[in-house]
């Protein structure tokens, strides 16, 4: 048991380990990033699971016709923005309840990706390049993880950082928070609220579009069906768990990753834990997480955009 | 041009009939396109999908058997919807109602027991499925945690607590090292209703949970107060009903009737347990308590028209070669056009030009 211990920590302080979980953790970041904006605007997506799959099946194919990966990336970011038209003009043309929508968006990417992905099952691609400088990825222990990474896990941080920058030191992104916590009196005062959302949903679609061409793109070399296997819920689960905020968000993404991560080596260790166990982790994780946080948050009432969820139909 | 929603003085009663209707057919035009960009002559795909498994019997059956399922969990979560909570962690509810009942009949395999194993397996399944929709239902009411991302992250949770247990300690010591139990006795089995089909009691059951939720949500205080919480939520609280119950009971009633139609359907036409026992049962049936109008008699009506995709679906596959994935894409979008055509029922759609526009805001 001892020896056991000594091996997990020995994992966890490996350079390795911190490879692995950036790669476990960039599609959730990218994914959660754009769901933040979202729900900041006031709309819950509960389709981004969907949305997901669906640009790991266009990304694929865009890279594998192409033998790019910025086709592949492009394509994704296409899919997933094209899925969340559909659910903006739902929401927030015809105002439809937003929850159904969302699971309507999910059942959809499912089953058209599969039907896109099917001509694709057994394909390759070469995988998205890693950055490589002369000296400095070749830094002992810091070299690999900060100048060793493909262009999406620069891009996540980026984005990340572009959106705090947007929510809290531009017009638009106060406008943007207005209309989430309030959309009667961001009307009122003259904002074009359905407008405003209908980008944020657009948005958030092209992040999860993103997230997903990641897996096939740059996380293995081929596209398998399901292949997010729940990460766009896990997405949706670590927006709460930042309390809508963008830098617990990385935080949170990162704490999942390593969930994923430790999952995958403990199973190597042959503890006789079922790997069934392990599988169930992340899952399991997010229940715990989302008790925890929304228990401590308690009297101080939620942090959530307080129009999130809500139906706004404009009188003229 | 721009579209924009103008709310009716009343809800439309001549829509809300004709809605699903309209959706259907929108839905019947669109996989019409779907076939001819896949290569497939529209009008033969869509026989195959939706007439022929209506002409011989057999077909017939196995559509009851498909939409037993389906209406038993779609009418639990439509007293859900109703009441605007949002149970969508059926599956997972469904596959441990599955184990539980199924555990009786793996303890049970091979011995003398009598009569009282199936009442007591589907007993095991109800609790089961009901006290697994318990732990949402509590974290919501007692932690606040959003009980839609807690119960679908249970779904991946309860398969992999199945998987364990038929690939490890349930797993049937003659099975050629497949992942199943041992075939449950006769006794552990849902009694067939016609020789030569696989239509059993199990149907009679679900006919009977929609009447008697029908009754419930029409005729007691209980139904009353689910109806008045999703219609008028601040009046619900004023005439002092308590929502956290109001959770507890409609996650129960859920939970309890997924995880029926898990062991009903493990003990009727599987026969065993085994790692994929369902088709995405409980994501299918928020689909058709939606098509069925959240109304127990409309569920059980949109339940055989999504049983029908299914058999339609397996018959297209081998019939016509298109993809078993159609039938999702098909799923997806009848939900999509039902929702889009309910929001007729309550709005009216105008589409305004640049110049009338204008003349709308001197008005």
């Amino acid at each position: 048991m001892f020896d056991a211990i000594v091996q997990i920590f020995g994992l966890i302080f490996s350079v390795n380990f911190i490879l692995t979980v950036i790669t476990a953790s960039t599609p959730l970041l990218l994914a959660a990033s754009g769901e933040l904006v979202v729900e900041r605007a006031g709309v819950l997506n509960l389709g981004i699971e969907g949305m997901m799959i669906m640009g790991a099946a266009c990304g694929f194919a865009g890279a594998f016709v192409s033998d790019s990966t910025i086709v592949g990336a492009f394509t994704g970011v296409v899919a997933g923005a094209a899925m969340s038209a559909v659910f903006a003009f739902l929401t927030l043309g015809l105002a439809v309840n937003q929850v159904a929508a969302g699971l309507a968006l999910t059942i959809l990417g499912t089953g058209l990706s599969g039907l896109i992905g099917a001509g694709f099952v057994g394909a390759r691609i070469v995988p998205t390049p890693q950055l490589h400088l002369p000296v400095l990825t070749d830094l002992p222990v810091v070299g690999r993880i900060l100048f060793g990474q493909d262009a999406f896990v620069y891009f996540s941080f980026a984005l990340i950082i572009g959106i705090w920058l947007f929510l809290y030191r531009t017009r638009l992104g106060l406008v943007l928070r207005a209309v989430g916590d309030n959309h009667t009196s961001a009307h009122a005062l003259g904002y074009p609220v359905l407008k405003i959302r209908m980008l944020a949903v657009l948005f958030g679609g092209g992040c999860a579009g993103l997230a997903g061409a990641f897996l096939p793109l740059a996380y293995t070399p081929f596209f398998i069906p399901g292949m997010t296997a729940g990460r766009g819920w896990i997405a949706l689960a670590l927006v709460v768990f930042a309390s809508w905020r963008p830098g617990r968000l990385v935080a949170g993404a990162y704490l999942f990753g390593a969930v994923t991560f430790l999952q995958l080596s403990v199973q190597g260790l042959g503890l006789g834990i079922p790997p069934q166990v392990m599988s169930s982790l992340p899952y399991l994780a997010t229940v715990v997480v989302l008790v925890l946080i929304s228990r401590t948050r308690g009297a101080a009432g939620s942090a959530a955009p307080a129009s999130l969820g809500v139906v706004f139909v404009p009188d003229r | 041009m721009q579209l924009v929603l103008e709310k009716r003085a009343e809800r439309s009663a001549t829509i809300a009939i004709a809605s699903p209707l309209i959706a259907i057919a929108l839905t019947l035009v669109t996989m019409a396109v779907l076939f001819a960009i896949l290569g497939k002559n529209p009008i033969t795909a869509l026989g195959v999908y939706f007439i022929d498994p209506l002409t011989d019997p057999y077909s017939l059956g196995e559509i009851a058997v498909k939409a037993t399922p389906l209406v038993m969990i779609a009418v639990g979560l439509s007293l859900c919807y109703i009441a605007n909570i949002w149970n969508i962690g059926a599956e997972g509810q469904f596959l441990i109602g599955a184990v539980c009942g199924s555990w009786l009949a793996v303890r049970t395999n091979g011995t003398e027991a009598g009569y009282w194993v199936l009442p007591g397996m589907l007993c095991l399944g109800a609790l089961g499925g009901a006290l697994y929709a318990m732990i949402p239902a509590i974290c919501k009411v007692r932690f606040g945690a959003n009980e839609i991302l807690t119960s679908l992250m249970l779904v991946y949770i309860a398969y992999y607590i199945m998987d364990y247990l038929v690939r490890g300690p349930w797993r049937d010591p003659h099975g050629l090292n497949f992942p199943t139990t041992a075939p449950f006795d006769p006794v552990a089995t849902v009694p067939i209703l016609i020789e030569g089909s696989r239509l059993h009691a199990g149907t009679l059951a679900a006919l009977l949970v929609v009447m008697l939720v029908a009754v419930m949500l029409g005729r007691t205080i209980m139904g009353f107060e689910i109806r008045l919480a999703g219609a008028a939520p601040r009046a619900a609280r004023f005439s002092g009903f308590n929502s956290d119950n109001l959770v507890l009971f409609t996650f129960a009633v859920s939970g309890a009737l997924a995880g029926l139609a898990g062991i009903i359907e493990v003990a009727g036409p599987i026969g065993y347990l085994q790692p994929d026992i369902s088709p995405g049962y409980g994501f299918t049936a928020i689909i058709v308590a939606f098509l069925g109008r959240l109304n127990p008699l409309g569920i059980l009506i949109a339940g055989l028209f999504l049983a029908l995709t299914f058999i339609g679906g397996e018959n297209a596959e081998i019939a016509i070669k298109v993809p078993l994935d159609l039938t999702k894409v098909f799923q997806g979008i009848l939900l999509f056009y039902v929702l889009a055509c309910d929001s007729l029922i309550v709005y009216r759609i105008r589409l305004i030009g640049a110049s009338s526009k204008a003349v709308a805001a001197n008005v």
